[in-house]
C-alpha cells in the first residue's frame, strides 16, 4: 500500500530531543485524527524507541537518529527510528519485560511498552551497525467509534 | 520539569509537573538524592496531577522513590495519576509494588 503522506527528521542523540521527536511524531499523526489515547499511545512509543538510541546506541557519542512517519490509506500510522549505533547481539532477549542493560536508571519496559501501545512491532538490529525499530498503529475512522 | 518537595509535619509531599523522560529523569534523580535518610518521613506523597507525559524513565524513578521510603520502613502513597501515565505504569505492574489513589 502506497503511503499519503510522509516525513522525515534526522536529529543528533541529545536528550533534549526525545520531546522534540515524540510531539513532532503526535503533530503529523493528528492528520489523521486520533483520540487523545492513541496519541498518548503514539507519543510514548516514539519515546521509548528514540530514548533508547540516545541511551544505548550511542552511549558516549552524539550520533545520528532518524524518523520516519508516514500515513496510510486504511487510517495506518507507522513510524520507523533508526540508529547507526552499537546494535543489539540478541533482539529476542532485549526485548523480553525487565531485560536491561543499562543501570538502575531503567528498568527493561520499553520494548514492551512499544509492543502493547502499538499494533505491530519490528526490530532489527546488526551489532557496529546500528538498530530499526518500526510499529504500526491503526487509528479508527470516527464513524467507526 | 517541575520537581516541589514539601515537608508537612510528618509527611512529604513531593509533586512532579511537565514532561518525565529520561532527559528529565536524571533531575529528578538528583533532587530524590538529596532527600537525607535520617530526616526521610515515614510517610510520603507523590503527586501526579500535573504530570503530562511519562515513559519507562517514568518507572524508574518511581521504583527508586519508593525504595527510599521502604529502605526507612515508610510507606509512599500515589496521588492523581493522568490516564496516559497510569497506562505506562501498569505495563510494569506497578499497582502491585506501590498504592495509587
Ligand atoms: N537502539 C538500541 N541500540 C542498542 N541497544 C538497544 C537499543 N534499544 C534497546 N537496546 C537494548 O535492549 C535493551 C532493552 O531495551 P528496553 O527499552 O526494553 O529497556 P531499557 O531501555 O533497558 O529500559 P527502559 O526502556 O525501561 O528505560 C536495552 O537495555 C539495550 O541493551
Ligand atoms: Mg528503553
Amino acid at each position: 500500500m502506497k503511503a499519503v503522506n510522509e516525513m522525515n527528521l534526522t536529529f543528533p542523540s541529545r536528550s533534549i530531543n526525545e520531546g522534540f521527536a515524540r510531539s513532532v511524531a503526535a503533530a503529523f499523526a493528528a492528520q489523521l485524527d486520533p483520540t487523545l489515547d492513541e496519541l498518548g499511545d503514539i507519543k510514548t512509543a516514539i519515546s521509548e524507541a528514540v530514548t533508547n538510541c540516545i541511551v544505548h546506541a550511542y552511549p558516549d557519542v552524539i550520533g545520528s537518529i532518524k524518523l520516519r512517519c508516514r500515513i496510510y490509506p486504511d487510517g495506518r500510522f507507522e513510524a520507523t527510528i533508526s540508529d547507526r549505533g552499537v546494535g543489539i547481539p540478541d533482539v529476542e532477549k532485549a526485548r523480553e519485560p525487565m531485560f536491561s542493560t543499562g543501570g538502575p536508571e531503567r528498568s527493561g519496559m520499553g520494548f514492551t511498552i512499544m509492543e502493547s501501545f502499538t499494533d505491530k512491532l519490528t526490530v532489527r538490529s546488526c551489532p557496529g551497525k546500528g538498530t530499526t525499530v518500526r510499529f504500526a498503529k491503526r487509528i479508527a475512522v470516527r464513524a467507526e467509534r | 520539569m517541575d520537581v516541589k518537595i514539601e515537608r508537612k509535619d510528618s509527611e512529604l509531599l513531593v509533586s512532579l509537573a511537565g514532561e518525565l523522560d529520561q532527559h528529565a529523569a536524571r533531575g529528578v534523580m538528583l533532587h530524590f538524592r538529596e532527600l537525607e535518610a535520617q530526616t526521610l518521613p515515614e510517610r510520603c506523597t507523590l503527586d501526579l496531577s500535573s504530570l503530562r507525559f511519562t515513559d519507562s524513565s517514568g518507572i524508574a524513578v518511581l521504583l527508586g522513590l519508593h525504595r527510599r521510603v521502604s529502605d526507612i520502613g515508610g510507606s509512599l502513597r500515589v496521588v492523581g495519576t493522568p490516564q496516559q501515565a497510569m497506562k505506562v505504569f501498569d505495563a510494569a505492574g506497578l499497582r502491585r509494588v506501590m498504592k495509587f489513589e
